[in-house]
């Protein structure tokens, strides 16, 4: 029965609500706003970091990548007449040591990457061609569609064998098995041993004016110990006259440690060993780890500045409904005095009034809900831009929204409970 | 019919301490006993504290000193929720300005008091339309009160005033905004229930009014000054005495239709 009443005082609010519809919906307004933005720039922010969390994992959080970087321009001019080949980067010795002097390492990467065209017969295909080591795929994430990777075998005899990936087979081979043929890189043939996919690398960058879309992944993998032998150390980049000689052992070395607390313990320990040998700076140093938690900070912050801004919305939202309240306790003065006159206890009219500001809220929470889900969608459709929404960001909205009605709810409910009943009946 | 006392008051008094040297005595020390059945009107000058006395006695506010006794309990000492309780239980009121509650129906307005009884809108539904029916205004049952004349309206608030099957019925100048011919249908109403065995307090202004009542009293100073007690009879005729309780049940009543409200279910 109280559950029934209660029923009946719910029903009874709307009511009074419905009664002044264009007076209650401007009231809640800003609760629909305020839930509304929360929702939405949550989902926003979540999206957002979501793709740059996800963009960092594929790099590994396990992992220490090194790249060679051309040093800046005005070091590298001071010894300008003694040569114009640069040499730069990383070196073997530089795997080596690391590998030998910083604990809790699973594997050191080396990788020599060299652009050129591959070709099959007719065709042709410019590819990354990467030399590299047997463990490889158990670095980066990499699956084998066919045949093998290199094995130790091939670098030790330095062997003409190549694994391609998907998209260059797809290139040179598009009607046959590439599988134990020979491609030519340069003027030498290296015969088809493997093809796989790197995982994490996507096949073709999905916003491209070009229908054909421009492909990524379009990788030649050979034995580091043949990469040496075939190309040597030396690039030569431009075109002629202006010809750039350039000289770099490894382009990236990666360290693939045991667990995350090895990748911080080593992250300084890499960086004083490599500073010492490399008087310029010739490399930079990618902690995946550490960005992630950049990230996770960024996002962080960007959490607590989104949310002080839907808080201020949901509070403006939350005295607007007093102040309605305020104005409606007044305006029904007498009806408050006929109803205790007829028995109505303090409780009875507080709950009354209280019922009325939460529904006010609630409702305003639930139109918030649905537009603050209905807007990233737009965002997502629009802009091209991730949006998360999560269920506690809508959990979160809905219940302040209700926590604000209860809240400013209860000073004109304790106001209207609280008037005399004689004043009130005598109210005009 | 029992005659039983069902208020009895005694040293009333009610102030209000407006600052440190003026203080208005509304009600100076009430001696009262009123049985069941009767019919009271309480009459005289503005601010002699007729309104003070039928707030006090409606339980919509305390003495100041004295003793007030509802049937058995003492009401001078009750907590704002039991007077609430005894509000809801035990008293109806009819106002000079209705006082229903715009926004509920007919319906809806018979139903308030039963509502606060913890009665639910299912429940007491049946018995409220019984109600509407006695008043005359069994077509009327979703119209709002804006919809009705003012002779309706009173109509409406005297059946709100017997939903709860109250102990006795307050009505503080119920004819004050009404013509002359509906004022006298609704005291007509107001004497059928009298008739049907309802207490009746009613404060009036009106002599013709006061005539209707078995006992009038007449206030000044906040005491009773006078008290007079009467016989109506069918047809206008009256007696007067100076002394004594009058006894309702003598009134012969054989030629009026009795006003009975249906009497509220057993278990609630
Ligand atoms: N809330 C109040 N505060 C101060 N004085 C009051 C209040 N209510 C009534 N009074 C005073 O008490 C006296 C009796 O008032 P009331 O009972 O309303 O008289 P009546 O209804 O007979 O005109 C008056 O002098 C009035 O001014
Ligand atoms: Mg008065």
């Amino acid at each position: 029965m109280l559950t029934y009443n209660f029923i009946s005082t719910v029903q009874l609010g709307i009511k009074n609500l419905l009664l002044h519809k264009l007076r209650s919906g401007l009231t809640i307004l800003g609760i629909i706003f305020g839930v509304c933005s929360v929702i939405s720039m949550l989902a926003i922010g979540e999206g957002a970091s979501y793709e740059a969390q996800e963009a960092i994992k594929k790099l590994g959080s396990n992992n220490i990548i090194l790249r060679s970087l051309k040093p800046p321009a005005n070091q590298s001019d001071t010894g300008g007449s003694r040569s114009f080949e640069l040499e730069y980067g990383l070196t073997y010795e530089d795997g080596s040591r690391i590998q030998a002097t910083i604990p809790g390492i699973n594997f050191v990467l080396p990788m020599r990457m060299i652009r050129d065209k591959v070709r099959f017969g007719e065709n042709f295909a410019a590819c990354q061609i990467i030399g590299t080591k047997p463990f490889y795929p158990e670095i980066v994430a990499m699956e084998m569609l066919a045949g093998r990777f290199l094995t130790e075998t091939d670098e030790k005899n330095r062997n003409n064998i190549c694994v391609v990936t998907l998209s260059v087979a797809r290139k040179l081979f598009p009607y046959q098995n590439p599988l134990d043929h020979s491609i030519k890189i340069g003027s030498t043939y290296y015969r088809v041993v493997g093809i796989g996919r790197e995982t994490n690398t996507p096949e073709q960058r999905t916003q491209s004016g070009n229908s054909d879309g421009e492909t990524l992944d379009q990788f030649v993998y050979i034995p580091l110990a043949t990469a040496r032998a075939r190309f040597g150390e030396t690039i030569i980049r431009g075109q002629f006259p202006s010809l750039e000689f350039e000289k770099v052992q490894l382009h990236e070395i990666r360290v693939n440690m045991a667990d995350t607390a090895a990748v911080e313990a080593a992250d300084p320990q890499i960086k004083t060993l490599l500073e010492r040998f490399h008087k310029e700076a010739d490399f930079e140093m990618i902690v995946p780890l550490q960005l992630l938690r950049q990230a996770e900070e960024t996002k962080r912050i960007f959490n607590i500045v989104l949310g002080s801004i839907a808080a201020i919305s949901l509070l403006v939202g939350g005295i607007g409904i007093m102040n309605i309240m305020l104005a409606t306790v007044t305006e029904r003065t007498r009806e408050i005095g006929v109803r205790r006159a007829l028995g109505a206890k303090k409780r009875d009219i507080t709950l009354q009034f209280l019922v009325e500001t939460i529904v006010l809220s609630i409702g305003g929470g639930l139109i918030g809900v649905v537009v603050g889900i209905l807007v990233p969608v737009m965002v997502s459709l629009l802009a091209d831009m991730k949006t998360i929404v999560t269920l506690w960001s809508v959990l979160l909205a809905f219940g302040i929204s209700g926590a604000i009605g209860i809240l400013f709810g209860i000073y004109p409910a304790s106001t209207a409970a609280e008037l005399d009943p004689i004043e009130a009946l005598r109210h005009e | 019919m029992n005659h039983d006392v069902i208020i009895r008051i005694e040293g009333l008094k009610k102030e209000y301490v407006l600052g440190s040297e003026n203080i208005v005595r509304a009600l100076a020390g009430v001696d009262l006993t009123i049985t069941s059945g009767s019919y009271v009107a309480i009459m005289g000058p503005s601010g002699s504290g007729k309104s003070t006395m039928l707030n006090l006695l409606g339980c919509l506010d305390r003495p100041t000193a004295g003793r007030y006794f509802l049937g058995e309990e003492d009401v001078s000492t009750m907590s704002d929720d039991d007077l609430s309780r005894a509000r809801g239980k035990r008293i109806g009121f009819i106002f000079q300005s209705y006082n229903l509650i715009p926004q509920l129906t007919v319906i809806e307005n018979i139903q308030v008091p039963l509502f606060y009884q913890g009665e639910s809108l299912a429940e007491s539904y049946d018995r409220c339309v019984e109600l509407a029916k006695l008043v005359g205004l069994a077509d009327r049952l979703e119209h709002r009160p804006m919809q009705l004349s003012g002779g309706q309206q009173q109509r409406v608030a005297i059946a709100r005033s017997l939903a709860n099957n109250p102990l006795m019925i307050l009505a503080d100048e119920p004819t004050g905004n009404l013509d002359s011919k509906t004022g006298a249908e609704v005291l007509e109403m107001i004497d059928r229930l009298n008739e049907g065995g309802k207490t009746i307090v009613l404060v009036t202004h009106d002599e013709k009014v006061a005539k209707r009542a078995h006992r009038v009293l007449h206030m000044k100073d906040g005491l009773i000054d006078r008290e007079v007690l009467q016989r109506t009879v069918p047809g206008g005729a009256k007696r007067q005495s100076n002394s004594g309780h009058f006894d309702s049940t003598v009134a012969d009543s054989d030629t009026l239709q009795t006003l009975t409200p249906p009497t509220r279910a057993p278990g609630h």
